[in-house]
């Protein structure tokens, strides 16, 4: 429908118009939700399968799984009815390597981690928002993009993690 | 010129109205009818379960809940959250998707909502007061500030299968009516530790004291939350060290022992990542832990594991060394979680003593 008028335009300048403003209404229309300092999800799974699950989306997404933490192992010892409580780390080059070297003070946050633990049968599986960090470095478009795009990955990572594999 | 302009004014207008036409296009197209389901499995499941059995959250597939809850009640608490109990604003769902959301709680009662008439209850809030220390303050707090964690007990070592919620919260206040608190105290919720007033013998005139004292609490309360931290304070802490690279690393695993850590790990930044024999030498992290503290944070908020263990990290950057650590006064911003807060500030001081120790 877009395209069709789009080609009704008689004339270039009409068309650079309809494009330009076009372009306007799906960047307004479609203006982010909002922005979660944690972003948290809830596999049905139990942490077994969701574990696995969530390693394979990390891989899929073109991450690197690069170790999987235990918090404590004397969790159950403590008076907690689970030891099933991990810490998954996961990056690329770009994020461990080369951004660091440019910005060292960014090293502590890195490389991305998500924690995933049980809760009786069920899963939670949650990651700090990358994109809580934008507002320390005002004017860096190259690290907005990068908090951006990691966001971006963290949500699907984790809202994949969340649906059962069959 | 003359038809340059022209041209250009028509061109404008032509493509206001395509304009119009689509945006309300645009606007169907982006905002179909809400799904209820779909939403609380995005928003609140995490935290409330899949079916409303609680977890981080309090239970709210409770009928005792959801036949004293009215529409109203259940629509400003998502709106409003409780500011430092967890439970977060939900600012940017439209009205159209939090009412659907609340239709879709509404699926797991067949009672209707109640509704309930906006007059106040009169009560004296002194005699009201005296009655909460005697019933309530033992789960709700001394002040109203609800029990310690929050949500049900599954997984984390706590006095009560479910934690009291706080009352003196700005989020609970705008939400409930006198009416309902009324109508709660009078029922209690079968299946949690919330008892029915009435069955433990007090009368209709108590209650209405415990209202008011309850909606006294309207004057002291925080609205929203502070921000524990200033947006100016920086994410990293940071040291440098006028040492050496190895000597900075042994000097951070002696005052972390001296700080009351175990050292539980040392690995280079980038293991695991890099081929193994070929990592960064120059980036290392030592993790400690002290298991008091980890368990007592995971107590309170079973998320906070998300930056435990503790974790400092050696840098040799241009010729420099430093040592940094996140600023964990800055995740009491993420966490929404006033107990949280102090223990926030505790590590806070802990990494400061350590940063400095290492580099003296
Ligand atoms: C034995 C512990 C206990 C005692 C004593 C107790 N409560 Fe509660 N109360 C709870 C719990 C737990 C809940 C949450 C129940 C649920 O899951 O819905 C609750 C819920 C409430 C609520 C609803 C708040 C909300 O956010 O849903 C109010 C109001 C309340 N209590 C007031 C009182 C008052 C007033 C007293 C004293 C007269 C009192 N409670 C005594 C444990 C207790
Ligand atoms: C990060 C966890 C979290 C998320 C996400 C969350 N809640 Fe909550 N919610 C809580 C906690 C914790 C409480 C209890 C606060 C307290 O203890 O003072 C609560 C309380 C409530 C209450 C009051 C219950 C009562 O007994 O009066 C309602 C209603 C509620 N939440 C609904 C929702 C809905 C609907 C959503 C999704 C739109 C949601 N919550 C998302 C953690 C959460």
């Amino acid at each position: 429908m877009i395209v069709s008028l789009f080609y009704k335009c008689k004339t270039y300048r009409r068309k650079f118009w309809f494009a330009a403003i076009s372009i306007l209404l799906i960047v307004l229309s479609t203006s982010p939700v909002h922005a979660d300092d944690l972003i948290m999800v809830r596999s049905t799974q139990a942490f077994p399968e969701a574990m696995t699950n969530l390693q394979h989306t990390i891989i899929n997404r073109g991450y690197q799984l690069i170790r999987v933490q235990r918090v404590d192992i004397g969790l159950t010892a403590s008076g907690f009815k689970t030891d099933k409580y991990r810490l998954v780390f996961f990056g690329d080059k770009y994020m461990v390597e080369e951004l660091p070297n440019k910005y060292p003070e960014l090293i502590p946050y890195l490389p991305l981690k998500i924690v995933i633990y049980a809760e009786e049968d069920q899963t939670l599986i949650l990651g700090m928002n990358p994109v809580n960090l934008e507002k320390y470095y005002p004017d860096n478009p190259e690290l907005a993009r990068a908090f951006n795009q990691w966001k971006k990955d963290l949500e699907s990572i984790l809202h994949e993690a969340q649906k059962d594999e069959d | 010129m003359k038809s340059t302009m022209f041209d250009l004014v028509k061109n404008c207008f032509i493509l206001t109205i395509c304009l119009l036409c689509f945006g309300s296009r645009f606007a169907l197209a982006t905002y179909p009818e809400p799904d209820g389901k779909k939403l609380y499995d995005l928003h609140c499941s995490a935290c409330h379960g899949e079916n409303g059995r609680g977890g981080v959250g309090v239970p709210l597939a409770l009928p005792d809940f959801l036949n004293t809850a009215s529409d109203q009640y259940l629509q400003k608490t998502i709106r409003l959250g409780r500011p430092g109990r967890i439970m977060p604003a939900f600012t940017s769902l439209r009205n159209e998707q939090i009412s659907a959301i609340v239709q879709f709680i509404h699926t797991w009662s067949d009672t209707t909502p109640t509704q309930y008439p906006e007059t106040p209850v009169q009560g004296d809030r002194h005699k009201g007061a005296q009655l909460y220390s005697k019933h309530c303050a033992a789960c709700h707090g001394n002040n109203g500030e609800g029990g310690h964690g929050t949500g049900v007990t599954y997984s984390r070592p706590r006095d009560l299968p479910i934690i009291a919620p706080a009352l003196r919260n700005a989020g609970f206040l705008a939400a409930a009516s006198d009416q309902m608190i009324k109508a709660t105290l009078i029922k209690g919720r079968k299946n949690t530790p919330m008892p029915s007033f009435l069955k433990q013998g007090l009368v209709e005139k108590d209650i209405n004291d415990l209202v008011s004292y309850i909606r006294s609490f309207e004057k002291t309360v925080q609205q929203g939350r502070d921000k524990p931290v200033e947006q100016q304070a920086k994410p990293t802490l940071v040291y440098e060290s006028s040492y050496s690279f190895e000597e900075t690393v042994e000097n951070l695993k002696g005052a972390a022992i001296g700080a009351n850590f175990r050292i539980i790990r040392e690995q280079y930044f980038n293991e695991g990542l890099a081929e193994p024999g070929k990592e960064d030498k120059q980036k290392k992290i030592v993790y400690f832990c002290n298991f008091n503290t980890l368990n007592q944070a995971l107590a309170i908020d079973s998320r906070v594991g998300l930056f435990l263990p503790c974790r400092i990290t050696v840098v040799k950057h241009k010729g420099k060394v430093l040592v940094m650590s996140i600023n964990p006064k800055l995740l009491s911003n993420f966490f929404n979680n006033s107990e949280l807060d102090r223990l926030c500030q505790q590590m806070y001081e802990t990494y400061l003593a350590i940063l400095e120790e290492t580099t003296l």
